[in-house]
């Protein structure tokens, strides 16, 4: 091993650079000067962003602990553009409310330590580094949750949150240590090769995915969802339900196609049951909500239930729908997130009634709004739709057509409460309008690149050619 | 830029257009340009087909093809045959006249010609279409508009009628979505690669167990929108509370993109699932004919007497589809087109109508053939052509279908269902009659102003507009049922 494979983990040491600039940064400002730490923030994080495009070799560093392919790398650029499409949304929250209490830092550091784990998790070679990444990415979000300590629905979800992630991750280990009990290794290529569907190693597997379903909130694990949530800042419950949920997909993807293959017939009628569970109970439980962060979690929750459609195909087609599908709902939910936060900051109304009328007043907002609520949907001609559409394909191609009808009845009632917000905003009218108001630049820049992305990725078929390629090479 | 992708270029632009021009006039104005540049696209079209038909035997024609998704082996390919052709010009028609119909739209006229243009680009994509898979998506853009142009501008229970509009007709695509995905994964049944071609489908024999799975999801998927029995509730209530136009639009346009679907698509591709499931449908069909016929009886609403004589004469076409005859389905075609006519002509004279009188029940209506007399006089001739009488279009397509469905190859089941479904015939006339006797005819109400404003140039050249074609195709039907019956033979084949 030499110095230049180190060059592997580039995102892991440019990220951690950033978090080491940053905490020497907070040192130096002087107080005057204190909210060009976000602007600092932004601009690194940026580079960074740029930095990740550029071409990287692959290979595995430390005896297989960690690894890097194409797809690895492209999936971390995803969580990269999806950070800071967040950042540059959640600025003016910082600026205003978070920087004067001298947490602008703070912010930022537990934010991207929290980025950091996710990539050791999806670089991971074997359950240690696997369990790492997942308790990094889980702990620092937990402290985020809770980040405005002063309302007491922020520090609850906080609490809520850490002790969740905590149980979850502890059965998960649990089950980790089951399969290294059968198999004797902990690395990747090593389980694969011995695994056997023994009742040990299938408990052991079940406990293990109990953990990683926690993540990505799969019913019956998804009970913390809405109220973190509903407590936590908006940026943070935009990182879980976008960031968290897609990286924890991803891991979960890659270990069941590759590590977990020869279980395949003992996961496939977990997912297919846990598949139509949590579109049902995601998609009537956002039926009645009246607040937009809890409406929004349970619809992330629902969408979680789609992707399931891709998870249990096992294939190259379903590796390649369930990353497009991820890509185009990171951008969709982060310009609904985007909306809900830029009308919170300035007004502090979250509830679907407030929306009412707002058109008329902020036609810009209503309509990133309503394409944002259309592509989560699933309504052509935007991205959304072809995510959806490819999923199910991917889902029919193994022949689960039942599944699939489940899947389409669902996309219709989720059609139902998508719309109600529609109906707020453009349908009715009324006296107590949120009046109109303009937002600072990066506001607008994150939401002009979520409209963007939800106009362009989906018609721009190259790019699914492109991630199709890439998921060849899984293993 | 080929002739056909123009159809969809056109509205982008004007939809583009219609963003930056601000009022209602700006938008009146944009939209009236951009409509009447697709209806002579429409017209040009027609002729280029004859032109081209002359020297092109493919069976559609125009054809353009650009690989889009080559995973999936999705294409954007296009192409037209004689039935989409009439059907592409009786869009333009239609969308015309719904533009000047709306010329008066005081509340956000800009977003409302925006959708409007929206629902005809999806229209006109469905026709056009070659691609299962582009077929959809342009479908479902032409439902979703739907939803804002009702519950925006609709009156009534707006917002109650434009969701239970939009969600049976987006849960009728949700089935379809599977029917489309289960033909896809079989199309490879003869050892080619798996597709989305219409055409290449066609020539694929797939096997039987699989067509009678899935001709179900293609048919309902479809006939949904057409209205179909017992999936029609959808209907009176969106047109009762939708706006002029869209009333015109939806009844005249977007419902027969069902029919459409139904014959292009799910007995094209499968027609041994047809074979099967025919009697099954042609039951569901003859129930909506008879039903809807008598529910406008005992309406006193205008546009709901209108939106059951919809779901009735829609039945007639879906009945037709299904009787599996050459002359009806020439007679359903024929009947799709005259029934778009008519009835956004029945919609557009309601809306003039109510947007005068301030009512639609028919109770409080009479006389207007005094007070109004250019409305009255079209109202009368419009009835008329719509209950059959000869010399309109409406003769010409229920003549077909009935002798077709009646005649060779029919047998006892058929023929007792045609004679039931005819005698809808009697009951049309009953409910026409007996409007244009009471609200045009009958003894002035007191309660009514007598001078009322006379009908405006704009409502004018729409209601021209839709009248021409009205009597164009009732005095020569055969240029018309000559560019279908050639269109029917790769049906005819493949189907019958």
């Amino acid at each position: 091993m030499n110095f230049s494979s180190f060059l592997l983990m580039r995102q892991e040491i440019l990220l951690l650079t950033i978090i080491l600039l940053l905490l020497v940064a907070e040192i130096s400002i002087s107080k005057s000067k204190k909210q060009s730490i976000v602007h600092l923030a932004l601009f690194l994080f940026g580079i960074h962003t740029i930095i990740g495009f550029f071409p990287m070799e692959t290979g595995n560093l430390f005896g297989g602990m960690f690894r890097n392919t194409a797809l690895i790398h492209f999936f971390k650029n995803v969580l990269n553009v999806g950070v800071f499409i967040l950042l540059l949304q959640s600025a003016d929250w910082l600026q205003e409310k978070i920087v004067d209490q001298n947490k602008g830092a703070e912010f930022f550091i537990l934010l991207f330590s929290s980025l950091l784990g996710m990539y050791f998790m999806i670089s991971a070679g074997d359950f240690l580094m696997f369990y790492l990444g997942l308790e990094l990415s889980t702990l620092p979000v937990a402290a985020l949750a809770a980040f405005e300590v002063t309302k007491r629905i922020s520090s609850e979800a906080g609490i809520k949150l850490i002790l969740s992630a905590a149980l979850a991750s502890g059965v998960s280990l649990f089950g980790v240590s089951m399969l290294y009990a059968t198999s004797g290794s902990i690395y990747f290529d090593e389980i694969m090769a011995v695994i056997s569907s023994t009742n040990l190693t299938i408990l052991g597997f079940i406990l293990f995915f109990a953990g990683l379903a926690f993540k990505i909130s799969l019913v019956p694990f998804h009970f913390w969802t809405a109220d973190v949530y509903e407590g936590a800042p908006i940026s943070v419950a935009s990182y879980l339900s976008v960031i968290s949920k897609g990286a924890a997909v991803f891991i979960l993807m890659i270990l069941l196609f590759t590590v977990l293959k020869p279980l395949m017939h003992v996961w496939v009628n977990i997912i297919y049951v846990i598949a139509i569970a949590t579109m049902f109970i995601g998609n009537l439980f956002a039926l009645r909500q009246q607040n937009m962060k809890r409406f929004l979690a349970f619809s992330s929750i629902a969408q979680a239930g789609f992707i399931l459609l891709g998870l249990i195909t096992g294939t190259q087609l379903g590796t390649a729908t369930i990353i497009y599908f991820v890509l185009i709902y990171i951008f969709s939910n982060l310009a609904a997130f985007g909306v809900v936060q830029a009308i919170s900051l300035k007004t502090g109304k979250e509830n679907m009634n407030d929306y009412e009328g707002l058109y008329r007043t902020n036609p810009n907002l209503s309509l990133v709004m309503m394409l944002a609520l259309f592509s989560l949907a699933g309504i052509p001609p935007v991205a959304g739709f072809f995510g959806k559409f490819f999923l199910f394909t991917a889902a029919a191609s193994e022949g689960y057509y039942l599944l699939v009808f489940i899947a389409v009845a669902n996309v219709t009632i989720s059609l139902y409460y998508y719309l109600l917000v529609v109906r707020a905003m453009f349908l009715r009218t009324s006296d107590q309008a949120i009046p109109y108001f303009k937002n600072k630049l990066y506001m607008r820049l994150g939401l002009l690149v979520t409209v963007v992305g939800i106009l362009v990725l989906g018609l721009y078929s190259p790019l699914y050619d492109y991630i199709f390629e890439l998921s060849k090479n899984l293993n | 830029m080929d002739i056909l992708t123009l159809f969809i270029i056109v509205p982008i632009i004007t939809i583009i257009a219609l963003v930056f021009s601000k009022g209602l006039e700006r938008s009146r104005l944009v939209s009236m340009i951009g409509s009447i540049i697709q209806l002579g696209m429409a017209i040009n079209l027609v002729f280029a087909y004859f032109k081209e038909r002359a020297v092109n035997t493919d069976i559609m024609v125009f054809n353009k093809d650009v690989v889009w998704f080559k995973n999936f082996n999705i294409h954007y390919n296009i192409g037209v045959d004689g039935i989409s052709v009439a059907l592409i010009l009786l869009t333009a028609i239609v969308v015309l006249a719904g533009v000047f119909i709306s010329w008066k739209t005081s509340e956000l006229p800009k977003e409302f010609f925006i959708s409007l243009i929206v629902l005809s680009l999806g229209v006109y994509g469905v026709f056009i279409s070659i691609d299962l898979f582009t077929l959809f998506v342009f479908f479902e853009i032409a439902v979703i508009p739907m939803y804002l142009l009702i519950g925006i501008w609709g009156s009534g229970p707006r917002e109650y009628s434009a969701m239970k509009l939009t969600l049976m007709l987006m849960g009728a695509s949700a089935v379809l979505l599977v029917g489309i995905l289960g033909v896809y994964f079989n199309s490879n049944a003869d050892g080619g690669p798996l597709t989305f071609n219409i055409l290449e489908i066609a020539q694929v024999n797939i096997p039987f167990a699989v067509q009678k799975l899935f001709f179900p999801f293609l048919f309902i998927g479809f006939a949904v929108i057409s209205a179909l029995f017992p999936f029609h509730t959808w209907s009176p209530d969106g047109h009762a509370s939708a706006p002029t136009a869209v009333s015109m639009l939806h009844a005249g346009v977007l419902m027969k993109l069902g029919g459409y679907g139904v014959f292009r698509i799910a007995m094209f591709l499968l027609p041994e699932g047809a074979l099967h499931w025919s009697w099954f449908f042609i039951i569901l069909a003859a129930t909506g004919v008879v039903y809807g016929a008598f529910s406008a009886i005992k309406q006193t609403d205008l546009k709901y007497i209108n939106a059951y004589a919809s779901v009735s004469h829609l039945g007639l076409v879906l009945f037709a589809l299904l009787t599996l005859n050459k002359i009806a389905w020439n007679g359903a075609i024929i009947q799709s087109l005259s029934h778009g006519l008519l009835t956004a002509l029945f919609f557009a004279l309601i809306g003039m109508i109510y947007g005068r009188t301030h009512t639609r029940d028919i109770t409080k209506l009479g006389g207007m053939m005094k007070i109004l007399p250019f409305i009255g006089a079209i109202y009368v001739i419009t009835g008329l052509a719509y209950l059959g009488l000869p010399g309109f279009s409406g003769f010409v397509a229920e003549m077909n279908i009935f002798v077709g469905a009646f005649q060779e190859n029919s047998d006892t089941f058929n023929r007792v269902l045609t004679v039931l479904v005819v005698s809808s015939i009697v009951v049309t006339s009953v409910y026409i009659l007996r409007l244009v006797g009471k609200i045009m005819m009958g003894p002035l109400q007191t309660n009514e102003v007598t001078d009322l404003p006379k009908a405006t140039w704009y409502e004018k050249t729409g209601i021209l507009l839709l009248m021409i074609p009205v009597v164009g195709i009732g005095v020569a039907p055969f240029w018309l049922s000559d560019m279908i019956m050639k269109s029917l033979e790769p049906f005819i084949q493949g189907v019958l």
